[in-house]
């Protein structure tokens, strides 16, 4: 299957932290075609094995997050108008007229209610989530047989191809790493593999790497490679806290980081002249990394980055080759060993 | 509702899914030609107004204008930089805050997305501030300005891209209701065996100044004229009652003032009385805000006497306009009952 139809899938699929089931069966289903041994963990997260662990092989984690960025039902008001707060960083200036889907009992449209310029009081300021109001056209009777305090609220934004290969959706961070695993799982079937490779998609990392600290306590790997989004440069952002759409993996430097497996990914990009760049950062990554790396008595961890724009909106774009450099740097690291680190 | 042909809202969502920012109407004028019944004799008029006549049973003792406008607001492309996004104008009044965060699409397909750097990246102040349209671009995901210009030149036009879809109890939503319903009512009108001869006018360029009405009125050159339109309402959560100008649920909204027009005080009383014979509800306004096409008519050849009926709309000129499907029904009985009296007032 194309990185493009994989990402269309996850991409669409809803998975608001804490409730990430539905993105789950999709990333399982997608992982069925390579191993019968995904399952949804009790924490929500997706795991999978590939290889065989009665032998001596060093064993690789590759770990990327389910979960998307999204709201939680707080309150139901007298009118029917659902109040709600964040999970994740949600971007305030993007909030007023949404579309949004209500994930209840069945699925709910709503959309988050503003006033006209002639009305609110100052349309030059972002509203603030707690001024959220989203009209469901229900009652509060009807609407609370429909919905629950609790139930997570994304915004509707279908999966839309832009030129060439590029693309734009919602959860872009992190179904582009889901996917990129997916794929580099594709390019790895049927070879006898010098890795046993474990495989999480954790949940929660938006509201604090939760997912991937249980995972990774739960694991036995010796190594791993986690895949988030970084910022791709856009033109009112700082080039140097930036890497750049198109021009490939976005291969992590960082104290938090692996030394030996980070040069040995660079490495094997510049031999297989797949496309790299480089992102430094001056302490911690702000990815699962960070926790994988530090988990129990520690794990070697690279990081591989895919450059987005536009992150934590509805819109994030993404160019599918930077999603495939990830996965064939990680599907090249596999099939060399572990001889170079 | 069960006598309303299914064709209304059948219309309201096929013609709410054209792109027709104003200036550039013709998709939606062609969709409209398509639809009208074979009786009726049209001609487009030379700024692009869509005039219709149908003969009726009998020949009224005024001539009344239906009128409806084709334009939505949208967003025109004003150049192309050289690292492949587009900066634009809006066309018509829209808020900076519903535009942050969407998808637009050019009548050749092209999707392009709205937004900036991310959120981790703001300052505390500027996470406060909306960003102003002028700071924002289209991204259609081209390289350079090269690959943009083999899809897209400046002036080309682009609107929300934004699905229509029923919800809740009732209610309906989709970009461009405004003035897409009035256009779905008038074609509805026209489908109906009528008493009277009936003039439609649908107007182009309403939401950059009601410029295409000054034109149908000066070419139809009526005695009367209804203009059906979709009008704000502020009726959401946390909104004191005299805040919320009109409600959803509440039927057709009768309008006595806007900033455009003092309306025509027999008519205005009139709306209300029509709308009780034929058994729907009939509110006002409760804010003088706001304008239509009414405001160029009534004005025109001397003037017009002139009544506006509209559906009450949340979130107007937005990616997601709400409305309610029975007061669409309210406004469309109570202007085929108030034609039928305006023609022998």
């Amino acid at each position: 299957m194309e990185i493009l139809e994989i990402l269309k899938k996850l991409s669409d699929a809803e998975g608001v932290s804490g409730d990430e089931y539905a993105a789950c069966r999709v990333a399982k289903e997608l992982l069925s075609k390579y191993t019968d041994t995904a399952e949804i963990d009790s924490f929500g997260s997706v795991t999978a094995f590939i290889g065989d662990r009665s032998g001596n092989k060093p064993t690789l984690m590759l770990e990327a997050h389910i979960d998307e960025i999204g709201f939680i039902v707080s309150f139901v008001d007298e009118k029917g108008f659902v109040k709600v707060g964040s999970c994740g960083g949600t971007d305030r200036r993007l909030y007023a007229a949404q579309t949004v889907t209500i994930h209840g009992k069945e699925k709910i449209t709503g959309v988050i209610s503003t006033l006209p310029p002639h009305v609110s009081s100052d349309d030059k300021k972002t509203m603030k989530t707690e001024e959220i109001a989203i009209d469901t056209g229900y009652s509060k009777e009807a609407l609370l047989e429909k919905i629950s305090l609790g139930d997570r609220v994304t915004i509707n934004s279908p999966f839309t191809p832009l030129l060439g290969t590029r693309v734009s959706g919602k959860a872009v961070d992190d179904r582009a790493g889901v996917a990129a695993i997916i794929y580099a799982v594709s390019l790895l079937k049927g070879k006898e593999l010098p890795f046993n490779i474990e495989i999480l998609f954790a949940s929660q990392e938006e509201v604090g790497s939760r997912g991937a600290k249980i995972g990774a306590y739960n694991s036995s790997a010796n190594y791993a490679i986690a895949t988030d989004v970084s910022y791709a440069y856009t033109p009112d952002a700082k080039r140097e806290k930036c890497g750049e759409m198109g021009k490939g993996a976005m291969i992590g430097i960082a104290p938090s980081l692996d030394k030996g497996l980070t040069k040995e990914l660079m490495k094997i990009a510049e031999d297989r002249k797949i496309p790299f760049q480089t992102e430094v950062m001056g302490g911690r990554t702000g990815t699962d990394a960070d926790d994988i790396s530090a988990m129990k008595g520690g794990i070697k961890t690279a990081l591989l980055s895919i450059p987005i724009k536009y992150m934590h909106t509805p819109v994030e774009t993404v160019d599918t080759e930077d999603i495939k450099s990830v996965a064939e740097i990680m599907a090249e690291f596999i099939m060399g060993g572990t001889e170079n680190v | 509702m069960s006598e309303i042909m299914s064709d209304l809202f059948d219309n309201i969502e096929r013609l709410s899914k054209l792109i027709g920012v104003s200036g550039d109407e013709e998709d939606v004028r062609n969709y409209i030609i398509s639809r009208l019944p074979s009786e009726c004799e049209y001609k487009t008029d030379n700024i692009g107004n869509l005039l219709v006549f149908k003969k009726g049973r009998k020949t009224p003792k005024n001539k009344v204008m239906l009128c409806a406008h084709m334009d939505e607001v949208g967003f025109i492309v004003s150049s192309v930089s050289e690292n492949g996004t587009l900066k634009f104008s809006p066309v018509g009044g829209i808020n900076p805050s519903v535009v942050f965060g969407r998808r637009v699409i050019f009548k050749n397909g092209i999707t392009g997305v709205i937004a900036a750097k991310a959120v981790h990246m703001l300052s505390d102040e500027e996470e406060e501030k909306q960003p102003k349209l002028s700071d924002l671009s289209i991204d259609i995901g081209a390289r350079d300005k090269e690959e943009v210009l083999k899809h897209i030149a400046t002036g080309d036009f682009c609107t929300f891209l934004s699905g229509y879809e029923e919800f809740g109890e009732g209610f309906i939503k989709g970009k461009a209701l405004d003035d897409r319903t009035g256009c779905a009512m008038l074609l509805e009108l026209l489908s109906k065996d009528n008493e009277y001869d009936m003039y439609c006018a649908f107007t182009v360029q309403e939401e950059i100044g009601t410029r295409g009405a000054a034109c149908a009125a000066y070419n139809v050159k009526p005695d009367m004229a209804i203009v059906l339109e979709t009008t704000t309402a502020c009726d959401i959560s946390e909104v004191e009652e005299e805040k919320k100008v009109c409600i959803l649920g509440n039927g057709a909204v009768a309008s006595f003032m806007d900033k455009g027009t003092i309306y025509d005080r027999e008519l205005y009383r009139l709306s209300f009385e029509c709308a009780e014979s034929v058994g729907v509800k009939c509110q006002t306004k409760t804010l003088i805000a706001g304008g239509n096409d009414s405001g160029a008519i009534h004005k025109a050849v001397g003037g017009i006497r002139t009544a506006a009926l509209s559906v009450p709309t949340r979130y107007l000129h937005s990616p997601s306009c709400v409305m309610k499907k029975e007061d669409v029904i309210a406004v469309l009985k109570t202007a085929a009952k108030l034609q039928e009296r305006l023609s022998e007032l």
